[in-house]
């Protein structure tokens, strides 16, 4: 677990999110729906022993006990002593984070994208996230730090425009007649 | 300049590295977790509970039935009607009815299946329409009459003899169907007490103040004894906006055991927790004088409320005062019945009461325009209402920005080359609207400020704010910072904000209204200009050290306080306050779309939406504002609905059934801000979290007709409802043939 090894001991029916947040106080992974429609509880994992930090997967339907033997990364785990990862760093600057709550799940999607691909176009970014729902950003800053993190843009800078004052149309009370009971 | 800069979110730190704290993420030492037993009736009188096996069921610790805080409550002081738990009747498939804490959330979820609850299922009713006739049906006993929550008929002028003298008009009826928030956070709470009886309560809420004073009144213990914290929170976009059953079971459960006590509803309960958009039917007529200008507009609107009232009553009201701008109406007349129905309850989802009006108001305007020849944005540049202008219905208009916005999205869409000319299943559209920042009146009745903020400076530098106001996400602690850092002159981080605490931080009234960044911050900038005067007499090298030598010639530590209360707003007439706003937004977009004629399915490809928010404060902010409206929008455009059956069970309370938008299915967005510096606002600013929702829906619906001569009136567009009229289409051209 974020490079730890952990011994849990679980009942049979508790999920690797369970595990994470109650047993092991990995609270980063949040629960959004526990049934895998909302991806707010992705974690990525690999075998242990294997190269990278491994795919995207849902702790809310996978059970604990089929983690034995996984290298899991969870959200806790993706920032180092230097600093935040730089996705991390691209979804704070360019306000990919509202809420903040779906964003966990969506960063280490994403880490999983560029970690694969490091230069994505915007369809791999929309397809790679397309099991993490967002309520908030309607996905437009996601995408926006995605880019930002592997190099490929800089933060939106589009200055607000000026309104010109505008001249007031004729405006002439009208009798108001409430009929409410 | 701290204002206007583009200064990263301040808890974005604790957002991206997975440590900040939200309220399923508290637990504390001999917690117990809760569940609630709900009603599987969608209307039945109670005629007893029996919980003495659950009771007895290992593991169990506590159990609560309704008649043990039995108090009514709602958010609006004339329409409390609302239970914790149900003593007598439920109301809604979902309704609470009793609740169980136990060592563990499994533990309590088993002991729910022992409660015996004996229940005579009554009548129910699961339409407005049924609603209003079959009043001896009587959903909710607090309705004077029949079924009926609120009615408002209000007229401003003589609206038949405009419509009879009209040059073109339209005359049809709209249907909105009703679709939830779906924040990704569950509704979560805790409480816990200690040994002097003092009660604090960690919500997921958007009201804390409101939490506080209805969860203090139904268990009968002093406010004073009550804490309300909220904790990070994970979207609400007005769905955390209203006192809800688990804040009470919590706090009463906590007192019950001694033992701090957690209710985390799970995604289903969140849908029938709902307070979502209300369903409504339209019949709406729109009067253009040959000019263009509109002579007369006539709504008659059928609300379908659920179960309880919410905030209905004010729904009722803003279904008609919201729709006045930015557009000048000769006369005007609004008919609107918020009714009881056996479904969960609806309330205030963004935009809230104004979202299905402005639809239909929109489209009926792009069909009346049409038969006078009139481009749409140009027959919108027409009735532009201008500024410092008063509306039909009253409002006094300050700022103005939306020529600038429809400009805005004229040019980027391309609109002059591209409307009308993208050739068949292909087409834009266009829709304009306004949003209240604020309501001048809280909504129980006091002389108090609306929001209130306290500033104090340590010695070390540091700057702390205490806000009362709720961070939802939108970013209202980041602007405290940058409020602070703009008129302090200071760093926005050697500011730390500490916000939405009832022991610790004034009172602000909440996260609803679009009121947060306009009133809280005017009471911050007010509490800082204070401390900035005596900051500018000390002087210092550093601004520690001015804090130092102004502190010296205090002989006291520094601190201010600010506050922000409306002055008197809204027409002369009753009602006339309700939607009256210091400030208005407004917005203008352009939608285009694809539609595959042959199969009905359809696509929103690209979104222009411009938004006068006044003055941005963080133009990234209002950005992220302006694209989660329009995303929200467009969602109920596409693929939204609560839909239930025959006996008022909702369809798929899940987020795999009730289908919100992911990547794919979101359209490319386009955010333009627009500033007009409004007179009244902090530094210029108006709001901007829900003015942009509402173009997007009439926006989408115009821009099908531009792409295939379909006008749809009923929500969500779904590809069948799009290939039957564009059957129908197809039989009438082939009539016109023969």
């Amino acid at each position: 677990m974020n490079g730890e090894t952990h011994a849990v001991a679980v009942a049979p029916q508790r999920t690797l999110l369970e595990a994470l947040r109650y047993d092991l106080a990995l609270t980063g992974s949040k629960q959004g729906c526990d049934k895998g429609d909302c991806g707010a509880c992705t974690v990525l994992a690999r075998p242990l022993g294997a190269e990278g930090r491994g795919e995207a997967i849902l702790a809310c339907i996978t059970l604990a006990a089929d983690a034995e033997g996984l290298a899991i990364t969870t959200i806790e785990g993706l920032a180092s002593p230097e600093g935040l990862d730089p996705i991390q760093r691209a979804f704070a600057d360019c306000g990919a984070l509202q809420c903040g709550f779906c964003q966990p799940g969506m960063m280490l999607s994403a880490r999983a994208l560029l970690d694969k691909c490091a230069r994505p176009t915007l369809p791999q970014i929309q397809d790679a996230l397309s099991g993490n729902l967002c309520r908030c950003t309607g996905y437009t800053k996601i995408y926006e730090a995605v880019e930002v993190a592997a190099g490929l843009r800089s933060p939106s800078s589009r200055a607000p425009s000026q309104s010109e004052k505008a001249a007031a149309s004729d405006s002439k009370m009208q009798t108001v007649k409430e009929i409410a009971p | 300049m701290s204002i206007g800069s583009r200064l990263p979110k301040v808890d974005g730190g604790p957002k991206a590295d997975g440590s900040g704290i939200y309220a399923d993420d508290l637990s504390f030492p001999r917690m117990l977790h809760a569940k609630f037993l709900r009603s599987p009736h969608a209307h039945a009188r109670i005629r007893g509970i029996d919980v003495s096996k659950a009771l007895a069921y290992p593991g169990v610790i506590a159990t609560l039935i309704g008649s043990e805080l039995p108090a009514r409550y709602g958010v609006i002081p004339w329409t409390h009607d609302e239970q914790a738990l149900a003593t007598d009747k439920v109301r809604f498939v979902g309704d609470e009815v009793a609740c169980v804490a136990a060592l563990d959330e499994r533990t309590a979820q088993e002991a729910l299946d022992l409660i015996e609850v004996d229940y005579e299922v009554l009548p129910k009713i699961l339409s407005a329409e049924d609603a209003l006739a079959h009043p001896e049906i009587k959903v909710n006993e607090k309705a004077k009459v029949g079924n009926i929550t609120k009615h408002v008929q209000l007229e401003f002028g003589p609206v038949d003899e405009a419509v009879a003298n009209a040059a073109a008009i339209s005359r049809q009826t709209y249907r909105y169907a009703g679709s939830t928030h779906a924040p990704i956070e569950p509704h979560c709470a805790v409480a816990k007490v200690d040994a002097d009886g003092n009660l604090t309560l960690w919500s997921s809420t958007q009201i804390p103040h409101y939490v506080q004073r209805e969860v203090s009144r139904v268990l009968g213990i002093p406010q004073a004894k009550l804490r309300v914290i909220q904790p990070l929170l994970g979207g609400a976009f007005g769905g955390k906006s209203d006192p809800f059953s688990l804040e009470f079971c919590a706090a009463k459960l906590a007192l019950k055991t001694g033992r701090p006590v957690k209710i985390l509803f799970t995604r289903e309960e969140v849908f029938y927790a709902h307070r979502g958009r209300h369903p409504m039917v339209m019949d709406v007529t729109v009067a253009l004088e040959k000019d263009g200008r509109i002579a007369a507009v006539d709504d008659k609107i059928m609300i379908d409320g659920g179960a309880y009232a919410s905030f209905g009553m004010i729904t009722a009201y803003y279904a008609g005062q919201l729709l006045t701008g930015p557009y000048r109406f000769g006369t005007y007349r609004f008919d609107s019945y918020r009714m009881y129905t056996n479904k969960p309850p609806c309330g205030p989802k963004r935009g809230h009461g104004s979202v299905q009006p402005r639809f239909a108001f929109e489209v009926a305007l792009d069909e009346a325009a049409e038969k006078l020849g009139l481009d749409p944005i140009e027959v919108r540049r027409r009735n532009f209402i201008g500024e410092e202008v008063e509306t039909v219905n009253g409002q006094q208009i300050t700022s103005n920005g939306f020529l600038k916005c429809l400009e805005l999205v004229e040019r980027a869409s391309g609109w002059k080359e591209r409307h009308g000319k993208l050739g068949p299943g292909r087409g834009l559209g266009v829709a304009g609207s306004m949003y209240i920042s604020g309501t001048a009146y809280p909504v129980y009745p006091n002389e108090m400020p609306q929001s209130g903020v306290m500033v104090k400076l340590d010695r070390s530098g540091r700057v702390t704010v205490f806000s009362g106001a709720s961070d939802i996400g939108q970013g209202v602690n980041t602007l405290l910072c940058q409020i602070a850092a703009e008129e302090l002159h200071c760093d926005p981080h050697d500011v730390t904000v500490v916000a939405a605490d009832t022991d610790l931080t004034p009172v602000d009234l909440g996260a609803y209204s679009s009121r947060v960044t306009f009133m809280n911050g005017l009471a911050a900038r007010e509490a800082c200009l204070k401390l900035a005067e005596k900051l500018k007499a000390a002087g210092g090298a550093t601004f520690a050290e001015a804090c130092q030598r102004a502190e010296a010639a205090e002989g006291a530590p520094l601190a201010a306080t600010g506050g922000y209360r409306t002055q008197k707003l809204g027409g002369n007439y009753r009602g006339g306050t309700i939607g009256a706003s210091p400030a208005y937004s407004f917005t203008a977009h352009v939608a285009e779309v694809e539609v595959d004629e042959e199969t009905g399915i359809w696509k929103v490809t690209r979104i222009w939406a411009a938004h006068d928010c006044g003055k941005a404060l963080n133009p990234t902010l209002v950005e992220g504002q302006i694209e989660g409206s329009v995303y929200m929008g467009a969602a109920e455009a596409q693929m939204e609905e609560m839909v239930y059956n025959e006996k008022g069970l909702l369809f798929g309370p899940s987020l795999l059934d009730y289908r919100i938008p992911t990547s794919l299915d979101t359209p490319l967005l386009d955010a333009y801000i627009v500033e007009s510096n409004d007179k009244n606002g902090p530094y210029g600013a108006k709001e901007a979290g829900e003015g942009p929702l509402h173009p997007a829906i009439p926006a989408i619906a115009n821009a099908i007709y531009d792409a295939c001569g379909i006008r749809i009136r009923e929500l969500p567009f779904y590809p069948q409802r799009i290939l039957k009229l564009l059957r129908e289409r197809g039989e009438k051209r082939e009539g016109r043939v023969a």
